[in-house]
């Protein structure tokens, strides 16, 4: 079965030994979360159809695409920028951009890999003007290598599973916004849009080893502080 | 390998992206070390979560701004190819 590992199986192979380390769920025999490439609403195929449709003033076509990714979109300018009306200007203005541009997309990526890197740049944009001189995503930030081994606890077979969606998104929110803007905008790219590594250092104009440093500490972040909701025993 | 050691492959381990051996002595030290295991684990369990979250449904207000935007820019636009 596919996991969020393996969906790129080619760039993003999943080697976890086993038994020790199974699959979330796996465990307690529930059923897994659905993997993200059984949950995509339509393939590519349908993708390129309909950007070759807007691409020749097909507006019906356009729309599609816009109610297909409105939501991944609005959530990626909401993680970067961290402010409602910022996020709703990012979406409109990166959809805008986007089918002005659609005439010199050329396909060599998929759609909503161009479309994100529009929205990134947008939200990047709103994020520097509200903050002039604070964001400098190559900046060094210190972290604490020893706090990774902090609070090392069982978390149980599968969180997601005691907590409703409303509560889990509420945890996952407040936890990313706790992330330093570099560490939270190269996880967001990396791992929730699932951009590669090198599409995410081109996106963000980053050397590849600055992703893979960021990445990794924002993994390692992120799973600390969900340490303290997730933890077996823990349920708020 | 050191438990330090662990915590610098993590990422690489979780992507695939580790070569054969160092992944090997890797797992050699997890067999033994509970700890970086369920570091690892919970770092995995992390990313399955946020990955497997899907976006929360647009606020009707914010959807009906958008589209009002966007339908009034598009057919501006159209206009304007066809004159």
């Amino acid at each position: 079965m596919l996991t969020c590992f393996g969906r790129d199986a080619t760039s993003r192979p999943f080697h976890m030994s086993t038994p020790k380390l199974t699959p979330v769920g796996a465990k307690s025999g529930k059923k897994p979360p659905i993997p993200l490439s059984q949950r995509t609403p339509a393939p590519i195929d349908d993708e390129l159809q309909l950007v070759t449709a807007a691409r020749a003033g097909d507006i019906t076509a356009f729309e599609a695409l816009v109610s297909r990714y409105e939501r991944k979109i609005f959530r990626l300018a909401m993680n970067i920028t961290q402010n409602r009306e910022d996020a709703e200007d990012v979406m409109q203005e990166a959809f805008l951009k986007a089918y002005e541009h659609l005439p010199g997309f050329e396909g060599n990526s998929r759609f909503y890999t161009w479309l994100v890197r529009i929205a990134v740049n947008q939200a990047l944009m709103k994020l520097r003007k509200r903050r002039p001189g604070q964001l400098s995503l190559d900046q060094e930030i210190e972290t604490d290598e020893d706090s990774f081994f902090r609070e090392v606890e069982d978390w149980g077979p599968s969180p997601e599973e005691r907590f409703d969606q409303t509560e889990l998104h509420e945890i996952l929110n407040k936890v990313i916004a706790e992330l330093e803007p570099p560490f939270r905008i190269v996880f967001q790219l990396r791992d929730i849009e699932e951009l590669s590594t090198e599409e995410t250092a081109e996106a963000l104009n980053l050397s590849v080893p600055a992703v893979k440093s960021r990445l990794l500490r924002a993994r390692l972040k992120l799973r600390q502080k969900l340490n303290k909701y997730f933890r077996r025993g823990e349920s708020s | 390998m050191k438990c330090k050691n662990i915590i610098e492959e993590i990422s690489s381990y979780l992507d695939g992206a580790i070569d054969p051996a160092l992944r090997a002595e890797l797992e050699e030290h997890l067999a033994k070390c509970k700890r970086c295991r369920l570091v690892v684990d919970t770092c995995k369990k992390t990313i399955q979560i946020f990955c497997n979250s899907d976006p929360v449904p647009l606020p009707d207000t914010t959807r009906s701004k958008l589209h009002s935007a966007l339908m009034q820019h598009l057919h501006q636009a159209k206009q304007i190819r066809h004159e």
